[in-house]
This record gives C-alpha cells, structure tokens and sequence, in this order.
C-alpha cells in the first residue's frame, strides 16, 4: 500500500510490531518513534503475535538500555530508539547485549554529537561512535529503506543472535515525509520465524531451568572467551543477505550489503551510506547520461564489515574511489569507513585476491545536516579524475585554514524537469508546515505521484522561520537535498521579504505566491528593490492574496494555513484545481471530523474564500523598490557583523572555516542585535494610570519592558513622544519614572498585560499598560528605546532590590531570547541576571534554557554597562549539577589559594590591603563593588611587583570577588537523567544554587512525561494519562537537612520568588529552588501562564514554600509553608489545560480515577507540609505575613522601594 | 394517592422532576434521585459554546507551537485521536437510560442551527425520552425587534422539531411582550412541553476589583409567582403540557403550581441545598395535604386555580395590579 510518511514512523512501525516491549526516553530526532510506539500501546494496537507491547519510559538513556538488556535476559523482543548523546549513554549496556549473542534492534535518528558546540542535526558521529560495541550496524538511506531495513534488522538479529543498529539520517531522512510502499502486516510476518522467537525465549534466565550470565572472568579465560563469537559474525553478513532476498522474494524490492549504482564499466567511484547515496545515484545516474562512467557503492551492512562482499560489488574497471564519511575523526588516520575501505583492499591485494588497488582518498561530508548536493558529488568524482586526488578532504565547506575542501559549482544543478519543486517561507505558528504535509499526502497518495517534503527550522522557538522544500513528480525521489530550482515559490509573511532572498531558487517563468496586505495594485512598490529584479529578469509570476483578512473572516484568525495551500493548489497545476480543492475538503473532514463540524465550515469557507480572492499582479518591466535594511545595525562588535549577521541572514553556510572560533567559544550579549519584530502587537504604556509596581518587567519573558527612573533634567534630549511620569513615592520630587518597551523584541504574549494591576478609573478594561498594534508606534518605541537605553543604569543598592517593585530597575542581563512567547521560564531566568548577573556564573542543562539560552546565531546572555555578565555554558543533559559543582569546585580552589597567596605577599602590599580583602564582607550588591575596588588596587600594587607569586595572584585575583554558581536545569534534568548528580550535587555541600524551571515535562523535545508529570495529566509518553505521582523533589532535599530548599511560582507570589533567590543564593551551603513554569506544552492559553500558576498555588498543586537549614545566626531549621490551604478544587487548575482535559475525552472514567487520586495527593501533601511547618516554624515572621499576589489590588503594593 | 400525570404524553408516577443542573452530572445521582421518588430527570444543560469552545481550545492551544521548531514537532499527543464533543454528555444520557426507569430528558443549550439539530439528534439516540430545549438568549443588539426574537424560538423549534421524533420541551424566557401569543405560536409549532420560565443569571460588579463577575443565586419560594400567574393563564388552552420552574421548596409551592395548571414541577435550588431526601419528603407532605383536604387524585388537583377555573378571573389581570398597589401604604417615616 502506498501512503506517505517520515522516516521516524516508517522505522517505529515496523519496530512497534515485532516486538514485545519498547524502552523509550526523548532525544531529538528519534523522539517521535517513543511517541509513536507509546500512542499506539495506549491505543490497544497489537504486534504481530496480537498483543500489544508495552511501552515504558525510562529516566535515561542509560536506564532504556538498562531495561532492554534485563527484558532480553529475560527472553523478551526488545527494542528502543535514540540519537546521539542517548545513543552514547547506552554503550555499556551495548557491549554486554553483543558480547551474551542477545537478538536485538536499536533503531537510531542518527545526528551529530556535542563537541565544540551540540547539534541537533543529523551526522553519523554517533554511531560511529559505538561500532566498537560488537553490534551489527544496518544503514538505511531513505524513509522507504527505513521502513524496510527495519524489518530485515530484525530478521536478521534473529538469526544471527548479533544484536542490531539500525540508523538512518537525522532529519534527512527520519523528518523526511515522502511516498512509500508500506509492508502488510503478513509480510512482516512471513519475516519473522516464530522458531527463532522460540529460541530467543528458550535462552531466558529462568528458575525453572536456572543459569548465570554476566559472571566475571579471569585472565586464563577471558580473553579466550571473547573470542567464542567469532562464529556468529562470520556468519552474520550472510544472515542480512538472506534477509534481503527474503525480503525481495515478498516485496519486490531488493536490498544488497552494498548496493551499487551506475556504470558496470565505471572508472571512478564513490562509497557511502545514508541519505547523500540517493543524491550520489541521482548525480552519477545524470553524468553517465552524458558519457561520464562513474558508479556510487551504498553500503547498508557497515558491521560487520563484509570486504568480500565490498569487493565484489564495486566494478573491477574502477581506477578511483572516494570514501565519504559523515562523521570527524579528529587525530585518526581517516574516517571509519575510509579505513575499512582501504583495509579491504589493502587485505585483497596483499593476499592475493587482487592483483591491482584503486586510488582510495576519503572525505568528510553533511555534519550536523550540511546540505550534500549533486555539484559536491560531481567534485568528490572531478577530484578522483586528478593525477593525485586530493585525500581527507571536506565537501560542502569553504576551509581556509588547513584548506580540506573541494571546491564545488554552485550552478550544476540537475534537479528533474519533470518534478515540480516548491519551496514555503512560513512563520512557525501560521501552520504552514503542517499544510504542506497534507498537501504531499493530497498529492502522494494519488495512483501516479510521487512526494516529498523536507522542513527546514529556525532556532528560535517564537516567531520562529520554517522553510517547506516539496518536490512531486512521476518517479521516486532520491534527492535528498533541498530544492535548487523551484517553479512554485510562496511567501507566507509579507515581512520575510527584507529578510531573506526567497526568490534565488525560482526558476525563469515559476510562480511566486505573496501573502500581502496589499492588494495586487498596491504590492509592487511594498516589494523591496532586489525582489522586484529578480521578478523582473526571471519573469516570474506574482500573485497575492490577503490570507489574514480572508482568514479572519473565516472565523480563523492567524491560520492562513488552509487558505494558502488552496492557492497553491490552484496556481501550481500539480493536481487538477477542483480535484484538488475537493481533497484538501476531504483532509479538512477528516481532520476536523470528531472535533466539530463548525471547524470545518469555517475552513470550507476559507477555501473557497481563497480561489476568490487570488490575484495576479501585473509585472512592470522595471525594478524601482527600496533597499534592504541591514542584517545587524553598523554600530554592532565585528564579529557579530562578520559572522553573526551571516548566521541571522541565512547566509551562514558561507562563512569560511576561519569565521569560527575553533573552541566553540562565542561573546554573549548578542541577542539586542537580532531585532525580529515577531509581533504585530506590541504593549503600549499609559503613565498615568501606571501605579509603577514592576510587575509587568517582572515578569516579561523576552525582558522587552524596562523600567528606570532618571533626574527629570535628562528629559530635555528625550525624543518626542517619550513618555514619562514622576516617581512616585514620597521623598523624590526631582525623579521621573519611564517604563519603555523594547517593541522589536516584544513577541506579543501579553503578560505584562495580564500581570498589570491598575486599572484606569473611566474605563475598567483599560489597565496601565495594554496591547495595541505596533505598526502605529514602530518608529516612535524604536527611537524611544534607544534614549532610554542612554539614560544611566539604576544601581542595585539605589533600589530595594528584594522588591518586586525595586528589583524593576536591576538591568536585565537575559534579554530577547528565542522561548516561546509568554515562556514561564525566562522570568526566573531574567530575575537571576538582574539580582546577581554581574557575578553569575551558569551551568546549564541541556534543554528550552540551552536551547533559547545558547542556540546560535544570537545568544541573550547579556552584559552590563561595565561589561560585566553572567558567563555561562552547557556540558550535557545528564551531568549538568556535576558540572556546575565543577565551577564552584574550581572558584574556591582558586579563591583559597589566592587567599594563600594574599597572605605570603602581603609584606609587599600595601599596608592593610590583604586583611581588607579577606575579611570584606560581601553580602549586598555595594559590598561586592567595594570589593572590585579593592581587588583593583591590589592588582595595580601586584603589577609593580617583580614576583612570581605576584604574577600568579594576578591571574587569580578576581576570584578575591564573590562569585555566584547556579545551575539550571528543567525537571527533565532535575527529575528524571541528572537526578543522580544532583542528588550528590546537594550532598556534598557546597555552595552552589540549583534552580529548576519546571514545566512538569520534557518540553524542549516536545512535551514527554518526566517524573515531574503530574497524575492525570496526558503527556507523550504518557498518551493514557499519567498515572503515578509526580514526585516531590523539593521535599527530598529537604530530608538532607543542610539544603536550602524553595519551591515558587512567579505568578502566585513573585516577592516569594524574589525572596527564595536572594536567600538561596546568600544560604553558604547548597540550594535547590524549583519554579514552576507554565509551559507551552500544558496546552495553555500562555496569555493566562500567571493567573495558571496562581491557580497551582491555591489549589494546592504546587504550594510554596521555603527551608532554611541551622546556618550561621539561625540555630534550627524553618520551613516556611507560604501558600494557604487549597481554596479551590484541583479541577479549577488542571482542566484550564488541554494536557489534563485530553484524558477525558479518551478515557473519561480514567480521567475521573486519576484526578481523584490526584486531589488526595494534594490534602496528602499538604498535610505533610503543614506538619513540617508545624514542627519548623520561623524564628519571626515578617512584617507582611504571606507574600502577595501577583495580581494584588494597589493599596497593598509594596510600599516606596526606592532607599532613601 | 394517585399522583400520576402525563407530561409530554409520557406517564410518569408523580409530578416531581429534577431540572437541569449540576447534580445530575453523575449517574449515582441520578440513581439516587430515582429513589427518592424523582419522577424523570432533565440533565445538566449541555451548552454547544462549551463544546464548541473546547473544541476550538483543543485545536488551538493542543497543537500550539506545531510545525516550528526543529526539536519538536507538536507538544502534546496527537488531538487527531480524541473524541471531543459531547460524547460524555451522550454517555452519561446512555448510562442513566439503562440505569434507572423514570425518563432522562436531555437538556440542550444551543447557538447555532446546526448545534441544535445535531446535538438533539444524537440525544435521542443515546435513548433521551425527550429533550428540553434550553433558550438562553440575551438579545443585545439594538436593531433586533421582539418580533426577530420570537422567530428565533420558533426557528429552533422547527429545526430541532424536523430531526428528532422524541417530545420537545421548550425551556422559555418571561421577557415576551406577548407571552401568551408566544406560547400559542410555539404550541402550533409543535412543541411537547413548555417550562416556565428560564431565570437569566444577571451578573454583579465587583466594585473593588472593577470587574463584572457572573452570579448565581438560588431561587427563592417568592419566585413562583411570575410562572405561577401564566401557567394559570396557559391552563387549558395549549395542547403542549405544562412545566413549572422555580422556587419550588416545599409542597407548598408544587401544589400552587399543580392548581394553577402545571403537569409537572421541576427544582433545582432545594435539591442542590438539601439533597434527594427533599424529594422525599415534599412528596409525602403534598400526599398528606392532598388527604387531608379530601383529594384522591392529582387529576381532581391539577388546574382548579387556573385562569378558567377560579372565581375572579380579574385577580390575574389589571384590576388585581390595581388592588395590588393600593394595598402597599407607606410603613416608613413619611
């Protein structure tokens, strides 16, 4: 049957039904084949042997190939699937599988490994990095082989007892959506020899017929032992082959060990796997068209290695061949398949089985998902034609410094006439992308067609760019490259046209489609001049339409989706126009079927509203537009115009070798000069109704609202329409207050709104600071913020800093970040930078905060007017409280021993200097600036000294300066793969912060259940309702007695937020604070994220609260439970949130069992801390009791913050 | 005592029936007022923009962040596979169908045509003995005229009318100018039953806050006198039966209303404040009165204080108003 899929589900199928539990956890590229597997299982879908398997989720990677290897012992099919860093984490456990002869697949996305910087993209450095282990590894090159070297992976592992990789490009191929052939369910069948099933099972520990495995063995056997397996290797390549005719003699379709293509007199050849073979084939199929005789071998079997097998498949008129690897080997003599390459050879001909060896060079090509296109085959196979070929080259880079790259022809470009190829610029919540999927499913499910689709993302999460590549055309696509000559190109957002050159692919006389607010009289003279050339010389047919307004009329206000995709339909000639339309129709039903059917009006209409309001533009002959606006302003540092521009405009594939620090070393404070104007509303400030709480800054995700006060003197250089207001509080006649909002990083998620407490007195809806469209105020807010950013920085110890309404001043040192509009997260992050930024040192786990905290191109870490900023950096997902204990390890080691040095120079000091140093006190933001001073004259003093030990102490003096280590991390990390670390982390005594955004899920890999889940919530991973409790890590630390533990929610108290990170930070031991982060994947209206939280709060969900350890002046513990008893049933929380509500519409009685049992855990735990608190209670408790809401009435905002 | 009356042309064992509200969201309570001696139950409303609403909610904030970001490619599991709608509504209709033997009428709130039809539609086959059709209906704008609301009414009638077969019970406001050429039209239209009157919750303001805020007050027994003085009026001249709602407490308010005319009484605010037991026993004290003013039947009851039935007729129109306000003399310091 032929339907369309990706590469991720073609493999998850086929797996998910031949076998008998799957043991997932989350990692980008592979995390939708848990999902897949985990929804089914929830679902009821058998296996083949009619049973459904079960699917558990595992903290780890490392615990996924614990528990495979202990349901193989046990004599169950076990899989899981992973990528990269997970792939690596389950080595130990790979070993053993291979080294007992246990049946096993492993079904791998595979995808680049961290090193000088992590990737998400796909490489071949991580199973390379395991072929050590003695696991088979099977290559698939395209979705269809995905699907089908599943099957014969798992065919052969039966067989073969050798356990199983089975891999397949990261995105290339695993997010790849294309046409295929799918099995039957007999066909899988007939694969799968229930004897050897059997036998699998027969080998089981079991009591009944009792054995011991994994015994420990000595040097008189050992090595012997190891050698036992020969047998079953050797036998193994045969085993795949038989396989794959097996395979053939049921489908049709025939896999080899090494398939090759082209010529069988080729004089020059290439060898390699993955997804860049089908773009090799493709190229050498179109240069032996025009007499070229040149030949691609594609392995499939890299282990075990076949060299016969190799040998045979390559033509002996070959005189060249180039290896190609998609991995790096620093230091080794070639890549790992150069290097089996050579070795068949050079073994062949040194036996004799060959009298003469090709040329062999090997290359590098594609990491971390660098395009791999026909002109890079064509000059791996123009090197292979030189008289010395140049050897371990790179392809597809410009290195200018050891100077490994081919260089390639841009313009050799041999896309099929016949295929139509299309490209979309979409915005990401448009639903552009999730149209072109249906489009290709439209079209590849028709009898002749062939699709597919390749998406392309930018790093950002809100107001993120995605690119759709499509091709259709009659015959099997094998291009896996995106598209070079488009004849359909489509604008999705108007404002793209400044941004990036969407028309280079067009090709003469193609179509492009322009979502406009323009009509069709109007648009030519809002193009952008570059834009109207290309127009112009390519001739290219303009159309616009207004999918917002036709949208908008429709009842679907931003889902432009469905209306563009009709006009695609009806200008690309792909499919008939009616037919067309009558099948989006059909995949509207069948989307919006069980939902409503006014859904599928409102979408009926827009369909039809689409075709008639199309519009074709009439060309003018000539170009007459306006310029595009630079990428980054002049005044940015060098490297962010040099490089980082490169990056921000798409353009980053340019940038030469030597454009890039070689450590993976970058300059924060990058992110204010990336202005990307994601929101068409923006807030507006209305100063008089403003009661200047400091709440709307508080909690601004994107810290796009600014407060600072300012003699009123500077206002005379203000530029018109800067608004200001005095500040109010007693005792400040000569100060004024401005609350600025940075519109061009605003992105419009309204919480500031949300979170404004006053309200106008004429009218009740009007608050002080609302949304309004930004077009009007653009120019206004862009000089506005400008002087404002002039004005002088409010200094921590001019303001109660421990106030919300003080700690507005603190400037932000998280700024503009990628998260998601209305993050719940970014908040805490912000707060952290503006309390101890210029002495912040970050440890950050993998996940949303490394993704928005560290992505390229543009980094929001920021700096102060000093130059001073938090440093920060990301090791790994699993090791991060380690890694941060690292830092704190090494800043005391080097602050002891500056101390030391101090002590042996102080003769030559001035006198007093050393013991003014040691003994300053350090506690508030003043104290730490006193320090800098002294620090300052000691270094002046030590660079006159003519002493070693004064030159060492130079080096060390700035850690004489209190320094603050914070690791964060979400409750992935927290919960679930660094809980290890971090419990010894807190153990151990130091003085470091830990600071958990919890979002109560795996939110950066798309929303799987952690432990931090909470019961009865739907989660991936989870599809049936999460059925545990979440765990209460707060409290387990709290059982170490000596841990500073809080648990907040900004939204619920953000002065109890303020208070548990200034005391966490000032605790000399270590912290734990956990934050409650709405999320994204709560499936929340994120306008309401803080009135949510408030709810967690008061309906016991989430209480807050604080431990103080016994520490210094305090002589027993307190906790402190700042959170009254629930006032409000969970429900009035938890169903505001799809996550919860989803239950009840699969399983409504489920739903009901799982809140029930939720609400118990909440009087369970609440009585628990009422307890604690009970038998800890605070030495004295403050002035204002418990903390107020986010939302408090003005006569309760804290009183003038501002210090006297 | 036979207390047996026909509504809608079922039998039922005795004029007691719980309305639409939240105590019937559950199927052991619905078995509970069965036992209590509730003669048929009319579910909690099921209101179409709660199911639109979740609907939208579902497809709007379950797929946000879609499609955007390279990492993940939706964050929550595929809505595709949920059912949404009001199938836990049909469920629950379905349960209580087979769970108890007094009728389950089905209560529905719609907006649209569409939402009417379909929903009454799916009711009937969930086995709903007969649905009550909730209007609840503010009109607003300035430029819609009575006669443009009453059409609505009978819009919905007609349409709910021509895709179901089960009786249709009409659930209406007070605030017609005609209120008896109202129900007359309705009646011709075909509706089984017509319920007086729906109470409009009309919100408060906060004045603290600045915020309107939705308030739900129980009905008090005072209430009965709007529907009581039309079901009065109405006896004997509709072919549709006759419901009465609000404010009933007591036995004293259902015989009011069974002697003005009404086939049936409904509560809500006694039930939902002391329990099924109130059934119970305002059963048993109604029964008692009756024997103890000589009555065997709910029949030689039912009507005797309607319109046609008393001996001043004029006690129901303006010459009682008149009466009315001269009997109020000033108690304050005048």
């Amino acid at each position: 049957m032929r339907t369309i899929l990706d590469g991720n589900e073609a493999a998850a199928w086929v797996a998910y039904r031949v076998n008998e539990i799957c043991a997932i956890y989350p990692i980008t590229p592979s995390s939708t084949m848990g999902e897949l597997a985990d929804q089914w299982a929830s679902e009821g879908v058998p296996n083949i042997w009619g049973t459904v398997p079960r699917v558990v989720e595992m903290q780890s990677e490392a615990g996924a190939a614990g528990a495979v290897h202990g349901a193989l012992q046990t004599g169950a099919l076990t899989t899981t699937f992973t990528a990269s860093q997970g792939l690596l984490l389950m080595i130990p456990n790979m070993f053993k599988i291979a080294g007992e002869l246990t049946p096993a697949v492993f079904h791998v996305a595979a995808r680049s490994i961290a090193a000088q910087a992590l990737s998400i993209f796909g490489d071949h450095s991580d199973v390379m990095a395991v072929r050590t282990t003695g696991w088979a590894m099977l290559c698939s090159g395209s979705v269809q082989e995905a699907h089908d070297l599943a099957l014969i992976a798992q065919s052969s592992t039966l067989e073969s007892r050798i356990p199983f990789i089975h891999f397949f490009d990261g995105f290339r191929t695993s997010h790849e959506v294309s046409t295929i052939e799918m099995l039957s369910e007999d066909q899988v069948r007939a694969m799968i020899a229930d004897e050897l099933v059997y036998a699998h099972r027969a080998r089981a520990l079991s009591p009944d017929h009792p054995v011991i495995r994994g015994v420990a063995q000595n040097p008189d056997v050992y090595f012997q032992a190891r050698e036992t397996v020969n047998p079953f290797y050797d036998r193994t390549s045969a085993a795949v082959q038989g396989a794959m005719d097996r395979f053939a003699a049921l489908t049709g379709r025939q896999y080899r060990l090494f398939d090759y293509f082209g010529a069988p007199d080729a004089d020059r050849a290439i060898v390699m796997m993955g997804s860049g073979a089908g773009t090799a084939r493709e190229t050498v199929e179109y240069l032996n068209e025009r007499g070229a005789r040149v030949g691609v071998v594609q392995v499939h079997l890299f282990r075990p290695f076949s060299a016969a097998d190799l040998l045979a498949a390559l033509p002996e008129t070959v005189r060249a061949i180039a290896v190609l690897d998609r991995t790096k080997e620093p230091g080794g003599a070639g890549e790992p398949l150069y290097q089996d390459v050579v070795t068949a050879f050079a073994e062949a001909q040194a036996s004799g089985a060959r009298r003469t060896v090709p040329a062999i060079v090997g290359g590098r090509y594609g990491l971390s998902s660098k395009e791999f296109t026909p002109a890079m085959v064509r000059a791996v196979l123009d090197n292979l034609s030189a008289t010395q070929p140049k050897n371990h080259f790179t392809v597809g880079i410009t290195d200018d410094v050891t100077h490994t790259s081919l260089p390639w022809d841009p313009a050799f470009v041999i896309e099929d006439p016949e295929r139509a190829g299309c490209i979309f610029y979409g915005l990401g919540a448009d639903g552009t992308v999730g149209a072109n999927k249906n489009s290709i499913k439209i079209i590849g499910e028709t009898a002749a067609g062939h699709a597919q689709g390749y998406f392309v993302y930018d790093s950002k999460k809100s107001g993120s760019r995605t690119v759709s590549h499509l091709r259709f055309g009659p015959r099997p696509i094998r291009s896996a490259y995106l598209v070079q000559r488009a004849t359909f190109i489509a604008c999705h957002q108007f404002s793209f046209l400044d941004k990036v050159d969407m028309l280079r692919e067009a090709t003469d006389g193609s179509v492009f489609l322009l979502n406009s607010p323009f009509g069709p009289d109007e648009v030519w003279d809002a193009l952008p001049g570059p834009v109207q050339e290309t127009i112009v010389r390519k001739r290219i047919r303009l159309y616009v339409i207004d999918a917002n307004a036709v949208a908008a009329e429709a009842g679907l206000p931003g889902r432009t989706n469905t209306i563009m995709q009709t006009c695609f339909f009806a200008l690309s000639g792909v499919l008939p126009a009616d037919e067309a339309v009558g099948r989006i129709k059909d995949a509207i039903r069948k989307t919006y079927g069980r939902k409503g059917r006014e859904l599928i009006d409102r979408n009926f209409a827009a369909v039809d509203q689409a075709l008639a309001r199309l519009h074709e533009v009439v060309v003018p002959a000539t170009a007459a537009g306006h310029a595009l606006p630079p990428t980054v302003p002049a005044d940015a540092p060098a490297f962010v115009r040099d490089v980082t521009a490169a990056m921000i405009a798409g353009r980053g594939d340019d940038l030469p070798v030597s454009a890039l620090p070689a450590d993976g070393t970058y300059p924060t404070a990058t992110s204010k000069w990336e202005k990307r104007n994601v929101s068409d509303e923006v807030p507006v400030w209305l100063p008089e109704v403003c009661i200047q709480c400091g709440n709307c800054a508080l909690v601004c995700p994107h810290a796009a609202i600014r407060a600072r006060y300012y003699e009123s003197a500077a206002l005379g250089s203000a530029p018109e329409g800067f608004a200001s207001a005095p500040l109010s509080g007693r005792g400040f006649p000569n100060l004024r207050y401005t609350l600025q909002v940075a519109v061009e990083d605003c992105t419009g998620c309204a919480l500031c709104v949300e979170a404004c407490p006053a309200r106008s007195l004429e009218a009740a809806g009007v608050r002080a600071i609302n949304m309004a469209p930004k077009a009007p105020v653009l120019e206004r807010e862009r000089r506005n913020f400008t002087y404002f950013e002039t004005l002088p920085e409010n200094k921590p110890d001019d303001v109660e800093a421990s106030l919300v309404r003080g700690a507005q001043y603190l400037t932000p040192l998280f700024e503009f970040s990628g998260a998601c509009a209305g993050c719940g997260e970014t908040p805490y992050l912000k707060a952290l930078s503006q309390l101890f930024g210029d002495r912040l040192l970050v440890a950050n786990a993998t996940g949303c905060s490394s993704i928005y905290g560290g992505n390229l191109p543009t980094t929001p870490w920021s700096v102060n007017r000093d130059g001073r900023g938090p440093a920060w950096a990301n090791s790994l997902f699993e090791d991060n409280a380690e890694f941060g204990l690292g830092f704190r390890l090494s800043l005391d080691k080097h602050h002891d021993e500056a101390i030391e040095l101090l002590g042996a120079l102080d003769p030559l000091l001035p006198v007093g200097l050393g013991r003014e140093i040691v003994d300053a006190p350090q506690a508030t933001p003043s104290e730490v600036d006193r320090q800098r001073a002294r620090v300052e004259r000691l270094r002046a003093a030590l660079a006159t000294l003519d002493d070693r030990r004064a030159r060492r102490l130079l080096t060390l003096a700035e850690h004489l300066v209190r320094r603050s280590v914070w690791i964060v991390g979400g409750d992935g990390w927290a919960y679930d793969i660094g809980y290890g670390g971090l419990d010894h982390v807190l153990a151990a005594g130091r003085n470091v912060n830990i600071l958990v955004l919890d979002t109560e899920v795996y939110s950066n890999t798309g929303g799987q259940a952690s432990k931090s889940t909470p019961r009865g919530a739907v989660a991936k991973f989870a599809a049936g309702g999460k059925g545990g409790r979440k765990k209460d890590l707060g409290l387990m630390a709290v059982a170490y007695g000596d841990v500073y533990v809080a648990q907040i929610a900004m939204g619920a108290s953000p002065q109890q937020t303020l208070d548990a990170l200034i005391e966490a930070e000032a605790y000399d031991g270590p912290s734990l604070v956990i934050a409650y982060s709405h999320c994204i994947a709560h499936g929340l209206d994120m306008r309401q994220g803080l009135s949510q939280q408030k709810l967690a709060v008061d309906s016991g969900h989430w209480p807050l609260y604080r431990y103080r350890p016994a520490a210094g002046a305090r002589t027993r513990p307190e906790f402190l439970l700042e959170s009254q008893p629930p006032s409000v049933p969970l429900t009035a929380y938890a169903y505001n949130e799809i996550r919860y509500r989803m239950l009840r519409f699969t399983n409504a009685d489920e739903a009901k069992r799982l809140m029930d049992l939720a609400q118990q855990d909440v009087l369970q735990r609440q009585g628990v801390y009422r307890a604690m608190a009970d038998r800890y209670p605070p030495a004295a408790v403050r002035g204002q009791g418990v903390p107020g809401s986010q939302v408090e009435a003005p006569s309760r905002v804290a009183e003038p913050t501002l210090a006297s | 005592m036979d207390l047996f009356t026909r509504y809608m042309g079922l039998d039922l064992r005795n004029p007691f029936i719980a309305s639409a509200s939240p105590v019937s969201e559950k199927l052991d309570a619905i078995r509970r007022l069965e036992d209590a001696g509730a003669a048929g139950v009319v579910l909690f409303s099921l209101f179409e923009e709660q199911v639109r609403s979740e609907t939208e909610a579902l497809e709007r904030w379950g797929t946000a962040g879609a499609d955007s970001h390279g990492e993940a490619a939706s964050y929550l599991p595929k809505p595709d596979a949920y059912d949404v709608g009001p199938a836990e509504y049909l469920e629950l209709i379905r349960r209580a169908h087979e769970a108890v033997d007094i009728p389950i009428f089905g209560s529905l709130n719609g907006v649209t045509d569409e939402g009417w039809t379909g929903f009454a539609a799916d009711m009937q086959q969930a086995g709903a003995a007969g649905i009550e059709l909730n209007v609840y209906y503010i009109p607003t704008e300035m430029y819609r005229t009575g006669r443009h609301v009453e059409e609505q009414y009978l819009d919905v009638l007609r349409a709910v009318r021509s895709s179901v077969t089960i009786p249709i019970a009409m659930k209406i406001a007070p605030y017609f100018s005609s209120i008896a050429s109202m129900a007359g039209e309705l009646d011709r239209t075909g509706v089984d039953a017509l319920v007086l009157f729906n109470r409009f919750y009309q919100p408060d303001f906060d004045i603290e806050n600045r915020r309107v805020v939705p308030s739900v007050e129980l009905s008090r027994p005072d209430e009965i006198r709007l529907p009581l003085m039309w079901i009065a009026i109405l006896y004997g001249r509709l072919r549709a039966s006759l419901a009465a709602t609000t404010g009933v407490h007591g036995p004293n308010e259902a015989i009011k209303y069974l002697m003005a005319g009404a086939d049936v009484v409904m509560t809500t605010s006694a039930l939902l404040r002391e329990g099924p037991s109130f059934l119970n026993r305002t059963v048993a004290q109604m029964t008692a009165w009756m024997e103890r003013k000589g009555y065997s039947s709910l029949k030689q009851l039912r009507g005797c204080m309607s319109h046609e039935s008393v001996e001043d007729p004029t006690a129901f129109v303006r010459a009682n108003y008149i009466r009315t306000l001269g009997s109020h003399q000033p108690t304050g310091s005048w």
